[in-house]
């Protein structure tokens, strides 16, 4: 029953969504209001059908329907109830579903926002070509979830049980939260590319047009970067190798979007104050919009082997038609459209936001391309020349290190430098105190013992940068406090809400220059090691001593566990007791680990049960330290808070008509004119 | 980037950082590709294959593991389909289903004394998510410790 009626919403679904994809075309060629209306009413029913088969699937796994094909594959009566609910997305067919949905609910958050939009300029087609865009590539999705992903095939007779889902998402609670995280951000890049191309398709980009899709890229953007941070402490936390970016396939495929979508979200403000860079700030949300399905297919068709990747499938030939008619399209339509991309301003000095918003872009493009080529090599080397090589770490950690260090520079000077012309005495005077604050920290560090270059160089650089946003903010707040006479901390509160966009975009530098500060601590100054301890015996390891006092089996109803116990001290003091342990999953042909950890700020002690002997007289441990390795979590939240605090609508004062809106464009122009 | 005239500068410009950049490319992709070999094709490189990072696949030949726990370092020899073997060293404790027969990929070098020093060992069961087969059981090692316990 479960089968017939989730696969029935996906049909429906599937015919609703080419129904309004249809409707939406035709009303934006013809300008006809029912046909928008129609197409609109799809787009929510679309929603509503893929939510049934959601919620059907759900119901399934719960009541163990083994007669459901993907119930069979990932559910077991042994699962817990939670675990039950989120292997929905542990295996391919569930994780498109899981797509699915999500897309489907952008859908119809963009039906609302189109009913508004066309309600205030009914005659502009850009939204029908938009929604009408979007619907398109929910046709895609659910055409693969009816046909060769097709999660709701019936199985008679019906199993009595199943395996369970893979043990690597049981291991942690945390896969309920990453995969919905990272999806919502993968998955949202489709409304900005609808718009964008919505736009092509209509010819023109209204002046509202960077504000809007800045908004809409945004959310995802926020999501993608909590999803990938999150990712990162799943690795570390549950894959027992203390690390937490491999530079694996498919973390490189959650990445090179969120590096393009990151450009984007600063040529657009070019464009909107400037009204420049118009094609390359489309190129960008396109290019996302391709990666996030390049990197479906690398990572959904098996062709890349990797920790993620789900079994070989039949889907890899649709995605590879589907890329290709995105990838032609959208060239298409970009050289048929380029002459309403013309730039309408231009450089005027070196020395300027506009320029560093440049170098910027072309930072972060290389850098996506540096991701790309090492990520696709594997694959180029094998089709042409018929060897099999990996690309090893460290091309990634060579290649990405000199670009991200200038980007950390950049994350404080480009904000500092003002819009057209920036002056050296006006620099002079903003960088002295951040200079002073760096030059003191780099001497206190070499002084302290720090002797690794790179690492030291982004201490400085992201000193000198946070320094930079600390001065725009006090600055701003100074000038606040002497205007309004208010104390500090409200003056702080009132220059931050007075353009919530600008001081959370540097909230989520600061956090970035968190993450990295952690990045470079962590990656430069961890140490590791293992040893075979006799029961009872201790072990020393830096600064610490680790004794194994025993170790013991657990039964429990999903899986069988082997647990160490140790004793942690430093310099003779117990500090704590760390359980290591080893799960044997049904699922899984090697016991999964679940590390040990005692974390704080400065740095973590991380403990891993490799062996033990069948007595129980032998543990062997991996010990590793990282120093600062919280900063990255900690500068995940920032970037969050930073991301959340721009998105948060601004309180509405007097809502400015459109007579008054164009008053207080015309004295932009015109200041900007004299200025000129 | 002054008015008119800098375009052709700013053209050369670009395609001049263009090319540095394909070049530290290039040269970075070069120097960090690990090529995936079998004994055979291993051996049949010869000296030339000394010292670059390479990953070797094969199986692990019977009667040949030996494990030193005082050094923590496993020596065992590698053999292929057409009955080449390479000696294989590799140092930290090998994953729990290591065991004669099983297809193994190791990644490190060749030295010319003629055995394969390994960093990486990787046990290659062909997918991730299978079931272990059966006979294969697992529990049967630490059977014991449960036993333990209830004493």
């Amino acid at each position: 029953m479960n089968a017939v009626i989730g696969h029935a919403a996906t049909l429906l679904g599937l015919l609703l969504a080419a129904f309004g994809a249809v409707a939406a075309f035709v009303a934006a060629r013809t300008g006809e209001a029912r046909y928008f209306a129609g197409a609109r009413r799809a787009g929510l029913g679309v929603f509503a059908c893929v939510a049934i088969a959601f919620a059907t699937m759900e119901r399934a796994l719960i009541t163990h329907d083994f007669s459901v094909s993907y119930v069979e594959q990932v559910g077991s009566r042994a699962t817990p109830l939670f675990y039950t609910i989120i292997s929905l997305w542990s295996a391919l067919e569930g994780s498109i579903l899981l797509w699915a949905l999500i897309l489907a609910a952008y859908t119809a958050l963009l039906v609302r926002w189109s009913t508004r939009a066309n309600a205030a300029q009914p005659a502009d087609p850009q939204v029908p070509y938009a929604l009408g865009t979007l619907l398109c590539v929910n046709v895609f999705f659910l055409l693969l979830i009816s046909w060769p992903a097709n999660p709701f095939r019936v199985l008679n007779p019906a199993p009595l049980d199943g395996p369970g889902p893979n043990a690597l998402l049981q291991n942690s609670p945390f896969m309920g939260v990453h995969p919905p995280l990272l999806y919502t951000g993968y998955v949202g890049m489709a409304v900005p590319f609808s718009l964008a191309v919505g736009a092509l398709l209509a010819g023109r980009l209204n002046p509202d047009w960077p504000r809007l899709i800045r908004r809409w890229t945004l959310v995802p953007w926020t999501f993608l970067s909590l999803g990938i941070v999150a990712g990162s402490w799943w690795s570390y936390e549950v894959l027992g190798w203390g690390g937490y970016w491999a530079w694996d396939p498919v973390e490189n495929a959650s990445f090179m979007p969120w590096l393009t979508a990151t450009a984007f979200l600063h040529s657009v403000m070019v464009q909107e104050r400037r009204g420049m860079l118009k094609t390359w700030t489309i190129t960008l949300i396109v290019g996302t919009f391709l990666l996030t399905v390049l990197g479906t297919f690398l990572t959904r068709s098996g062709v890349l082997a990797s920790v993620h990747a789900f079994t070989q499938s039949a889907i890899g030939p649709f995605f590879l038609v589907f890329l290709g008619i995105v990838l032609l399209g959208s060239l298409t339509l970009l050289a048929w459209r380029s002459d309403a991309l013309r730039s309408e301003g231009r450089f005027d000095a070196a020395l300027s936001r506009e320029t560093a918003f440049v170098v910027n872009n072309l930072l972060f493009a290389a850098f996506a391309f540096v991701v790309l080529l090492g990520t696709m090599f594997p694959l180029l080397a094998e089709a042409v020349r018929g060897v099999k090589v990996s690309v090893g770490g460290p091309y990634f950690s060579e290649m990405s290190v000199p670009i991200a260090l200038l980007l950390v520079f950049l994350a404080g000077v480009g904000p500092a430098l003002p819009w057209r012309q920036g002056s050296l005495a006006l620099l002079r005077g903003k960088f002295r105190w951040p200079f002073v604050a760096a030059l003191g920290v780099g001497v206190a560090l070499a002084v302290a013992g720090v002797r690794a270059p790179l690492a030291l160089l982004t201490f400085v650089l992201a000193v000198f940068s946070g320094g930079l946003l600390v001065t725009e903010f006090a600055e701003a707040t100074g000038a606040r406090r002497r205007a309004t006479g208010a104390g500090t901390l409200p003056a702080l509160w009132g220059v931050a809400t007075s353009n919530r966009r600008r001081y959370g975009g540097y909230i989520v530098h600061t956090g970035i220059l968190v993450i990295a500060v952690g990045i470079a601590a962590s990656a430069t100054f961890r140490r590791e090691d293992e040893w075979t301890i006799p029961r009872g015996a201790t072990q020393d390891f830096g600064r610490y001593q680790i004794r194994f006092d025993s170790v013991w089996a657990v039964h429990e109803a999903r899986r069988d566990g082997v647990v160490a116990a140790t004793t942690v001290s430093l310099q003779g003091t117990v500090l704590t007791r760390l359980y290591p342990r080893l799960n044997y999953y049904p699922t899984a042909m090697e016991p999964i680990g679940t590390p040990a950890l005692r974390a704080n700020m400065r740095e973590d002690l991380y403990l891993v049960l490799l062996a033990y002997t069948q007595d129980g007289e032998h543990a062997t441990i991996k010990a590793i330290v990282s120093p600062l390795v919280g900063w990255i979590w900690l500068g995940g939240g920032i970037v969050g808070l930073g991301a959340l605090f721009a998105l948060w609508p601004a309180r509405k004062r007097d809502p400015p008509t459109p007579a008054a809106a164009a008053v207080v464009t015309r004295e932009r122009r015109a200041r900007e004119a004299v200025g000129r | 980037m002054r008015r008119g005239g800098g375009k052709a500068g700013l053209v050369i410009g670009a395609a001049v950082v263009l090319l540095v950049f394909a070049y530290l490319l290039w040269g970075g992709i070069g120097n960090n590709l690990v090529y995936f070999l079998t004994p055979t094709e291993l051996l049949a490189k010869g000296a030339s294959a000394y010292g670059a990072n390479v990953r070797l696949g094969g199986i692990v030949e019977g009667g040949t593991v030996h494990w030193d726990a005082q050094r923590h370092e496993l020596r065992f020899r590698l053999i292929d389909g057409d009955d080449h073997t390479v000696e294989v060293v590799s140092t930290g404790v090998p994953p729990q289903m290591f065991s004669e027969g099983i297809g193994a990929v190791v990644e490190g070098v060749w030295t010319p004394e003629g055995v394969f020093r390994s960093h990486n060992l990787m046990v290659k069961h062909s997918n991730e998510y299978r079931a272990p087969p059966p006979g294969a059981k697992p529990a049967e090692y630490y059977r014991q410790l449960f036993r333990k316990q209830q004493s």
